[in-house]
């Protein structure tokens, strides 16, 4: 009976914390429609600020507090209002999730970057008090944080209800623009709550970090915990949200207590929180098909078959040459790059192309190198068989959110690479806990590829295949498909498309993809283990995506070679390895709504080059196949414009597109639609 | 049986309601208007009847089935097509190719037959956009794209047709055309459902006219029916020109038991004083 009170009284303090935690985000999200990923990492990085005050500098807990809370907090959520995810709200659910993954990857950079992993401790507040209730110990840690919490709520109340900045800030939930229009700002009401939001994630962090320690990523995580509370809250309510957090607090310390010691269950007590959000999910309410959202489109060119073929095969060509007489070490890095450009391929599918984001690319590649190993059949039949178990799994973690649109894939996607971090790839009939498990490299036609060479180039040739096939698709009829779905889903059902079974199809290809690549790679390695396929890597994995263009297949390329260098870069330069977090999370904040990213500026250059040399270069080696006649060579296809800025005239409606037009070319639009 | 039944649709926002006990049938084989002046539930009613909008209460049935709890696609599998208001034209993609994926749509992602290039430009002659077949459907013209978006829903050879003010954006002879193709299509034993402010056209093209107004059908009936009601004239103009507001002989004569005031009347008169003193 003590225990049992022992772990209320335990999952009501977490739960307060997570009540708190989730306020902050859900008080963010109503006002400016951006779902903060990265709130869990910005209470990370204030808990460390904390430390650093109050141990390191040695101010009084109280003073430190307040500056944390009051002055740095607020400053920070500020200035990310102001000048990062200014406007996000109106644009598509995908940038907004690129740019606050990006915050998150920069947050955890920026942390390991100032504060050098070390061993540090924040004691808990008033430590050597306690009370005893029922004959359990109680702390006084315990029973400020829920006071907190019920403080938190209270001031929350009284001003979104009793004040004008409040009224405000409800009015600019339904419609910002109608609130300026009655002298309203939303711009300050937005900065107001990012401001009150990082407070409260800062908060949050500092109340559990005595709890969790000073981790980068165990309080990164704990926007899941927010994230299942707030969405118990329906993203709206704050009183149901802070039942959530209780409900979810009360819930973990139970299943810490009850549950057996040892075995798979043993882990389940890591992962009530995205086990707690997936239910939440499911039985969250069908949301509706909206229509008339201005939107515009720019997608990076598609070249036609011939030409991809002959790029392809031309990227094969060069590959061998370069990779003749490398060593085996620096094969590894090729293959590893190879790798990371298959997995890069998914994600122009489904977020270049499909305008989806997937935060759990990695894992779906770590369940298809599990399969393959596991298969333990090194022939095209268990690669592919490998690779359809990653589909299957893709297929079925979009399952329960096909009622729900971009935002609860997104972080259902999330919750779903913890779920398989902590607990099943670490499991006995996975790679087994800090295990890993061997992979033969794989025959074909009856004769195993031995040479770290020969299977790079089998590697590099299922890539330009993958990379060939997405194309014809892209120029066919799944193509035309995803773009008129982004651009006008509601006109899509009312012609007939049932749109959730497509986007679980979409999902199942692109995770069936991811699972080739990482079923190759488990060949190319030899030995895999679940530390190659942890959740976080699918985060960079995405930021330099976008960095690199999201949108097209060289753009995987470039950002397969890019992610390779990452590792190499960082051990190379271990004084600076944050900062190329840092640095990441900067270019995709600034290219994120431009998804055609880097490899657009390529083809920009290339036909400028063409159009002031081509014609005396083409004289000089007649060989050189012609000019095409016009820059696209995408016949009556007309996506493919290039880099022409094409939007849309009409309201059409992208719920996942990619880019926004500006607020200019809106109002142009408007004008001219007359 | 009608093809569309609305059966005492209600629609709620919070605290407003749109649509209240809306009930109508559209026939097979007939063009019917729904008009109403603007905020009527004009457009709520078509979401409702295209399962983008549930109602608060009442049914739609579609060919003797109750749809009313049915999803967006499976309607339009049945035969259900609709164009928008807010145009929902496909802007990345060409005027041919929307209505390609529209044939992709409706035959299904396995269907093996693909429409051909002579198929679709057929589609696009008849409703009159085929010069514009190879341009991005951003880039043409309001009116045209209403035309595109028609086109994309014969693709899927519907029984019923839901316009959204499709003639908004067209000049004078290309809505006559227009009037003309709905007929044609009417003709063919389909049903069509018209949401539509050019009373012309209204008036010319259909064979029964709804008025929606505050939510509620006020009037049904032949366009000349409908043009005769007053109450019409009201809900459009804020006043009746025929007549009187209140129509003769109502009131007066009902009312048989009110003394009757004339000249002769005495009335009785009030001492100011005898007032005061009984208020104190």
């Amino acid at each position: 009976m003590s225990s049992f009170i022992a772990y209320t009284i335990f999952g009501l303090f977490s739960g307060a914390a997570y009540a708190i935690a989730a306020s902050g985000l859900t008080l963010t999200y109503t006002t400016t429609r951006v779902f903060n990923i990265a709130h869990g990492a910005l209470g990370m990085v204030m808990s460390f600020v904390f430390w650093d005050f109050s141990v390191r500098q040695g101010m009084p807990t109280l003073l430190a507090l307040f500056l944390v809370l009051f002055v740095v907090a607020p400053a920070i959520g500020w200035f990310i209002q102001r000048f990062i995810a200014r406007g996000l709200g109106e644009g598509p659910v995908s940038v907004s999730l690129v740019v606050t993954v990006a915050l998150l990857v920069g947050c955890i950079g920026a942390a390991t970057q100032i504060w050098p992993p070390e061993s540090r401790t924040v004691l808990p507040f008033m430590v050597e008090r306690s009370v005893t209730v029922a004959g359990t110990n109680v702390s006084a840690h315990q029973i400020i944080t829920v006071l907190l919490a019920v403080a938190v709520a209270v001031g929350l109340y009284l001003l979104l209800n009793r004040t004008r900045i409040g009224t405000a800030m409800r009015a600019s939930v339904d419609n910002p623009e109608l609130l300026k229009l009655f002298g309203g700002k939303p711009e300050s009401v937005a900065a107001l709550s990012w401001a009150i939001g990082t407070s409260l994630a800062a908060l949050a962090g500092i109340l559990l970090v005595s709890q969790v320690g000073l981790d980068y990523y165990a309080l990164t995580l704990l926007v899941i915990n927010a994230y299942a509370a707030a969405l118990f809250g329906r993203l709206k309510s704050l009183p149901l949200t802070f039942a959530g957090g209780m409900a979810l607090g009360l819930i973990e310390a139970y299943s810490k207590g009850y549950l057996p010691t040892d075995g798979l269950l043993s882990k389940v007590g890591n992962v009530i929180a995205p086990l707690f959000l997936f239910a939440v999910i499911v039985l969250m309410p069908q949301s509706q098909l909206r229509i008339g959202q201005v939107k515009g489109i720019v997608t990076a060119p598609v070249p036609s078959f011939t030409k991809s073929v002959s790029w392809g095969v031309g990227l094969f060509v060069v590959t061998l040459l370069f990779t003749a007489g490398m060593a085996d070490a620096d094969l590894l890095l090729i293959g590893t790059a190879a790798t990371y450009a298959m997995v890069m391929l998914s994600l122009v599918l489904l977020t270049g192309y499909g305008g989806h984001v997937s935060l759990a690319q990695f894992t779906f590649a770590g369940v298809g190198a599990l399969a393959y190993a596991k298969l333990d059949a090194p022939n095209l039949g268990g690669l592919f068989l490998a690779a359809l178990i990653a589909a299957g799994v893709g297929a079925l973690v979009a399952l329960p959110v096909i009622r729900l649109t971009g935002l609860y894939l997104a972080l259902s996607t999330l919750a779903f690479a913890v779920l398989m971090d902590k607990l099943l790839f670490q499991a006995d009939f996975a790679f087994g806990f800090g295990g890993t498990l061997d992979a033969e490299r794989l025959s074909l036609l009856g004769r195993q590829v031995e040479s770290t060479q020969g299977y790079v180039m089998v590697m590099v040739a299922f890539f330009v295949l993958t990379g060939v096939l997405l194309l014809v698709l892209r120029r066919g009829v799944l193509g035309r498909l995803l773009i008129a779905m982004r651009d006008s889903p509601a006109a899509c059902g009312t012609l007939g498309l049932d749109m959730r079974w497509f986007r679980v199809g979409l999902f199942g290809l692109s995770a069936g993809m991811a699972g080739l690549a990482g079923a190759l790679f488990a060949g190319l390695r030899g030995t895999v283990g679940a530390a190659d396929f942890q959740f976080f890597a699918s985060l960079p994995l995405l930021l330099l995506a976008v960095v690199f263009g999201v949108t097209s297949v060289t753009g995987a390329v470039l950002g397969g070679i890019g992610l390779m260098q990452l590792p190499v870069l960082q051990s190379d330069h271990p004084s600076i390895g944050g900062l190329f977090f840092v640095f990441i999370a900067v270019a995709a904040i600034a290219l994120a709504r431009d998804p055609n990213g880097i490899a657009n500026v390529l083809f920009k250059s290339g036909h400028w080059l063409d159009r002031r040399y081509g014609t005396q270069v083409r004289a000089a080696i007649p060989i050189l196949p012609t000019r095409p006649p016009s820059r696209d060579d995408s016949g009556d296809s007309p996506d493919a414009g290039g880099p022409g800025h094409h939007h849309g005239e009409h309201g059409h409606s992208h719920a996942g597109d990619p880019v926004v037009v500006t607020q200019e070319e809106v109002g142009a639009h408007v004008a001219t639609r007359g | 049986m009608s093809l569309l039944e609305v059966e005492h649709v209600v629609v709620q926002f919070g605290g407003v309601t749109a649509v209240n006990e809306a009930a109508f049938a559209i026939d097979a084989g007939r063009v019917t208007g729904l008009i109403g002046p603007n905020g009527a539930g004009k457009t709520t009613c078509f979401n409702v009847i295209s399962g983008l909008q549930r109602p608060t209460r009442g049914k739609v049935h579609f060919e003797g089935k109750n749809v009313t709890r049915m999803g967006v696609h499976r309607r339009a599998k049945r035969g259900m097509a609709r164009t928008f208001q807010r145009l929902e034209a496909f802007g990345s993609l060409t005027v041919r190719d929307n209505v390609r994926v529209a044939h992709d749509i409706s035959q299904g992602l396995g269907g093996i037959v693909r429409p051909s290039k002579s198929d679709v430009d057929a589609l696009l002659e008849r409703v009159g956009i085929a010069e514009y077949a190879a341009e991005r459907a951003d880039s043409i013209p309001t009116g045209t794209a209403r035309l595109l978006e028609l086109a994309r829903c014969l693709a899927g050879d519907p029984k019923l047709l839901l316009l959204d003010e499709p003639s908004s954006g067209l000049d004078e002879t290309e809505t006559d055309a227009f009037g003309e193709l709905l007929r044609d299509l009417a003709a063919e034993g389909r049903g069509i459902l018209m949401v539509e402010h050019d009373m012309d056209l209204v008036m010319g093209v259909c064979d029964e006219i709804h008025v929606l107004d505050f939510g509620s059908i006020i009037a049904s009936g032949d366009p000349a029916a409908v043009r005769a009601n007053p109450l019409v004239q009201k809900a459009y103009l804020g006043y009746s020109d025929e007549g009187p507001a209140v129509p003769e002989g109502s009131i007066e004569e009902t009312r048989t038991d009110l003394p009757v005031i004339d000249e002769t009347t005495t009335l009785p008169v009030v001492d100011p004083a005898a007032v005061q003193e009984a208020t104190r």
